[in-house]
């Protein structure tokens, strides 16, 4: 996709509804079709990783390797159609101010960060953490075993012609958005990345804000 | 590589060995120690696979942990396929292809009745169009996994590259007749794969391709190997992989 930056045509003053998650947390919610929802970057470079399930039967779910390939490029960004394992368009990214958006660098874990950095970071905040903690409070039958590849909204991870592939410094700022309109009825799983190890949060994780607007 | 390097191909120590027909899907226990050649036939083959430990079926091969604590989008010979427990399920030891893809994902039902027309068992008998998506549903079945369990999978043999901006194209030619990729299992594994072709195939017609699968014992990573080494990355992964088996 190229990176045309899109403008929203939504009024703030005019969501439904808006919470500004802190770094560290989960958050999750039932996004209706023909709802938008926005998530805004409120202080820069913060990464938001993000997972949708269809609300009707959560076994369907977002694919990474469905959206990337049906679209022929591994950035998302507006006019992608975030597909699930299934196919079906979710969403579709309408706006996006900040050009490109990661799905190919996961979420961090407590594992994961042994291996990274070194085994005595165990014991810090995880992606992975967060996402349990979601799962395990909506009680629906979700685990580990449903944390498939996530996006990363605001990470840069640029993948060379030569096959490399690195964790870049952010290319969002401060007041950021992308913004998605639900092609389905949806859940979105976010967790506001605490990573401390890499520049995906500029070593700095910071808030962001979810808004809502109905159709 | 020489036959005296460790690990090293022996036909001695061939445990068994088989052929997986073009389209068809196959599972299968890897223990560890043991190493599975897969080869590829007659060229141009596509393998789809995924990687479960199959001691605990929750801890499965992780595409992104493997590409981020590698800095790869691809996997070759050095590289290793990490579970998302930070530990390795299998090294790659020997590869005379180059580049096999981590990121096209599956063909399914759909799109292989739009590239390649219909094909049904009642007329075709085992000639039958077949994809990716189902096959390996259609293994984990037998595993109790299903859907929710397949995730981003390997597909050996084929490479998908990506320009600056993103592009992704499928490079033909990739696999000859013969080239093979050795997977050293460091845990016990559950082998899941599909020979369907790359959902990226450029092939108008459906022609998938069949392999050659040979298990030999080759034992398990020694301290200098080359894999363990690779970076410092693979070498904590191997250090939490062998407390798992302490």
């Amino acid at each position: 996709m190229t990176s045309g930056l899109t403008e929203s045509t939504l009024s703030v003053g005019d969501a439904a509804f808006r919470e500004v998650v802190p770094a560290g947390e989960p958050f999750m919610k039932e996004i209706t079709k023909g709802q938008t929802v926005r998530i805004l970057d409120l202080e820069g470079n913060q990464a938001v990783d993000t997972l949708f399930y269809s609300a009707r039967d959560p076994e369907e779910r977002y694919d990474a390797n469905n959206t990337i390939r049906e679209q022929g490029n591994i950035y998302l960004t507006s006019g992608t159609i975030l597909r699930s394992n299934e196919g079906n368009p979710m969403l579709t990214i309408i706006a996006d101010t900040c050009g490109r958006h990661d799905t190919l660098g996961g979420a961090c874990s407590a594992e994961s960060n042994t291996v990274r950095y070194a085994l005595e970071k165990r014991h810090m905040h995880s992606c992975r953490d967060s996402f349990l903690m979601a799962l395990a409070e909506w009680d629906n039958g979700l685990s580990k075993r449903d944390l498939s590849s996530n996006i990363n909204f605001f990470m840069n991870v640029p993948v060379t012609p030569e096959g490399g592939l690195t964790f870049e410094d952010g290319i969002s700022e401060a007041g950021r958005y992308v913004e998605l309109r639900a092609e389905m009825d949806v859940i979105v799983l976010i967790s506001n990345c605490p990573q401390l190890n890499n520049p995906c949060n500029a070593y700095n994780p910071t808030p962001v804000e979810v808004l809502v607007w109905d159709s | 590589m020489s036959d005296s390097a460790a690990g090293a191909f022996d036909p001695s120590r061939v445990l068994w060995e088989e052929r997986v027909p073009a389209g068809a899907h196959w599972s299968g226990v890897l223990r560890r120690g043991n190493t599975l050649r897969v080869t590829d036939s007659e060229g141009g083959a596509n393998v789809s696979m995924l990687l479960y430990n199959y001691e605990d079926k929750l801890e499965r091969y992780n595409m992104a942990d493997t590409l981020k604590g590698q800095h790869t989008a691809y996997l070759t010979k050095g590289h290793v396929c990490y579970s998302d427990m930070g530990r390795v399920l299998c090294s790659i030891t020997a590869d005379s292809c180059g580049w096999h893809d981590t990121i096209g994902g599956v063909s399914n039902a759909k799109m292989v009745r739009r590239k390649y027309g219909e094909a049904r068992y009642q007329e075709h008998h085992n000639e039958y169009f077949r994809n990716g998506f189902d096959s390996l549903v259609n293994e984990l079945g037998k595993y109790g996994l299903g859907k929710r369990d397949l995730v981003a999978n390997l597909n050996l043999f084929s490479k998908v590259s990506v320009d600056d901006d993103g592009n992704m194209k499928f490079n033909e030619g990739n696999s000859k007749a013969g080239d093979f990729i050795d997977l050293r299992f460091e845990m016990p594994t559950l082998v899941v794969l599909s020979t369907c072709q790359h959902p990226l195939d450029t092939a108008s017609e459906y022609k998938p391709r069949s392999i050659d699968l040979t298990a030999w014992r080759s034992g398990t990573a020694p301290a200098d190997d080359p894999c363990r080494n690779a970076c410092a990355e693979n070498q904590r992964a191997f250090i939490n992989t062998e407390r798992l088996f302490a």
